[in-house]
């Protein structure tokens, strides 16, 4: 149905998958940082626990509740930026931020890797606030 | 005579279904939120704008004299849809919660005092709540809720054993916003005068939807908006004794409220517009008479046994369902035209973005309940609300939508 071909440009395959088989969906023991945080508008929940060494993120520890947008971006996320350097993710963050405002020049978008599936929220503007929940949440945890 | 409202007739009357919303027809399901216009009320206020627009109570010409006199007129209709004693005793406000706001600042934080208590329940819109909150905090009173039983309803009889002499106010919702569920305002009200204590109504989901008698219900203050209505946003109402009302000092001061003025000192001027600072929302209270007129015309009786129509049907058909949860009572006879829903397995934010490919429009969120939407251990839920202009085929669409989406959401 048509209505249903809208919604795959948000609701695509990888973010089903990972909204219903959240990666990294697990608490860590010793977190060298963790935040949570909650989007008031919907009541959107995410705590997000990182292990870090020499500015590389080596454990991630994802879990919350919320809607399929909110929580396979945080999925989504983990898998991003686990193993990289915090300022690549910084700079990841922004880039991706651009992305779901509709500013994001087409030939940086091959640097958002899997993130580039979160395209389509761009297209449901109330809804942007979702995906960026669980990254906003990372940007605080880095800058505090 | 047929005894039933037509809502197919009544649709025609409200402009906004003759659009369409990604392709469908508007399937409008957020009536508790605010309701939609008949081409009545928005003629009412562009009639205002190019025929009589004036400030009013000041001028001696022809235009002046015929706003303050439209604008009065709208005040006696107000009057008589609640069945008010007085003219005086019918407050104009922006919505519910500047009602609510005036009684907290104008007579709550006068007469409450430290080690007084006041009940509210635990199922109050955010407007009935963090006003009690603040004033509460300010005085050194206690805020407590009124108990409930075990299907979540108002426990008058364990309620009875816990309301005293301190007790200075009540604040209950005639009906919940999230849950639909209609308080027992009678008992309620008895048990509040026996105890010397005085009630507020929190009537945004309950004048819209039932006949309103402030006589029989005997409560001091009712506080409602107008465009849950019918009526414009902008505009609400106070309704409050006129006994209370006069002696309690004014909230907002400035222009229009006073009788007399000196460079040292002010008077007040009469009721009801000792409570009204400032030139008033002119137009707005028109066309609130214009909503009054339309609902009028209809008959609120019908209005209300319409939604329980409404509501029987939707419970009826929800319980075909199997992944939705109802919030609250799902007996019809003691809810208004509100309900309350949880998918299991699709989070009410992404069913609210699939349903408006559809053209139907629900609610989605915490309600401005957030206290209650957490104790069913829940972050958000979904709501459907009805008014006049909604009938069962709605209700079919809803459910046939929700099947859909439950197909794609689940059945990946």
């Amino acid at each position: 149905m048509n209505e249903f071909s809208e919604l795959d440009e948000m609701y695509r395959e990888v973010i089903l998958d990972h909204y219903h088989s959240p990666r990294n969906n697990k608490s860590l023991d010793n977190p060298t940082k963790e935040i949570e945080s909650n989007n008031p508008f919907c009541g959107d929940e995410i705590k997000l626990q990182v292990k870090i060494q020499d500015g590389i993120v080596t454990e991630i520890g994802l879990s919350g509740r919320g809607c399929a947008i909110s929580q396979a971006s945080a999925s989504l996320m983990g898998e991003a930026l686990l193993k990289n350097n915090i300022n690549d993710s910084l700079k990841l963050y922004k880039d991706f931020r651009e992305l779901l405002t509709g500013n994001l020049p087409e030939d940086q978008m091959d640097d958002l890797g899997d993130l580039i599936a979160l395209e389509g929220v761009k297209k449901f503007p109330i809804r942007v606030k979702c995906a960026l929940l669980s990254w906003s949440a990372f940007n605080d945890l880095i800058e505090v | 005579m047929n005894n039933n409202l037509d809502p197919m007739n009544i649709k025609n009357d409200f402009p906004i279904f003759k659009r369409t919303i990604n392709g469908y027809p508007l399937i409008y399901l957020d009536n508790a939120a605010t309701t939609q216009k008949p081409q009545s009320v928005i003629d009412s206020l562009s009639s205002y704008y190019r025929n009589s627009n004036a400030n009013v109570f000041r001028g001696v010409h022809t235009l002046s004299i015929e706003a303050t006199d439209l604008y009065d007129l709208a005040r006696q209709k107000v009057q008589k849809f609640i069945n008010a004693k007085n003219f005086q005793e019918i407050i104009y406000t922006r919505n519910t919660s500047e009602s609510i706001n005036l009684v907290a600042y104008s007579w709550a934080l006068k007469n409450l005092t430290k080690g007084d208590k006041m009940f509210i329940s635990p199922f109050e819109h955010h407007s009935n709540l963090v006003p009690w909150q603040q004033i509460c905090r300010k005085v050194g009173a206690q805020l407590l809720y009124i108990p409930l039983d075990d299907s979540g309803a108002i426990d008058c009889d364990k309620f009875s054993s816990l309301i005293d002499q301190n007790t200075k106010l009540i604040s209950v919702t005639h009906m919940s916003n999230v849950l639909g569920e209609i308080s027992p305002i009678k008992d309620l009200t008895e048990l509040a005068h026996r105890f010397g204590a005085l009630i507020m109504i929190d009537g945004a989901q309950s004048v819209p939807h039932m006949p309103i008698d402030v006589q029989e219900m005997n409560c001091d203050f009712l506080a409602f908006s107008s465009h849950k209505m019918l009526g414009p946003t902008g505009i609400g109402v106070l309704y409050a004794k006129k006994e209370i009302l006069e002696i309690m000092d004014p909230f907002l001061f400035g222009g229009d409220m006073i009788s007399e003025v000196t460079y040292e000192d002010a008077k007040w001027n009469d009721l009801p517009y000792k409570f009204e600072a400032g030139t008033p929302n002119i137009a707005d209270a028109i066309a609130t008479g214009t909503a009054i007129d339309y609902l009028q015309n209809i008959g609120m009786e019908k209005v209300f046994d319409h939604e329980i129509n409404l509501v029987s049907y939707a419970l009826e058909k929800f319980s075909s369902l199997e992944n939705i949860d109802i919030l609250g009572s799902q007996d019809p006879s003691l809810k208004g035209g509100v309900i309350s829903f949880n998918h299991k397995f699709i989070h009410p934010h992404d069913l609210g973005t699939a349903l408006d490919r559809f053209g139907i429009a629900i609610r989605t969120g915490h309600h401005c309940a957030m206290p209650l939407i957490r104790s069913f251990g829940l972050v958000a839920a979904s709501r459907a609300s009805f008014y006049i202009y909604n009938d069962n085929e709605d209700i079919d669409k809803l459910i046939d939508s929700i099947s859909d989406i439950e197909d794609y959401f689940i059945n990946e």
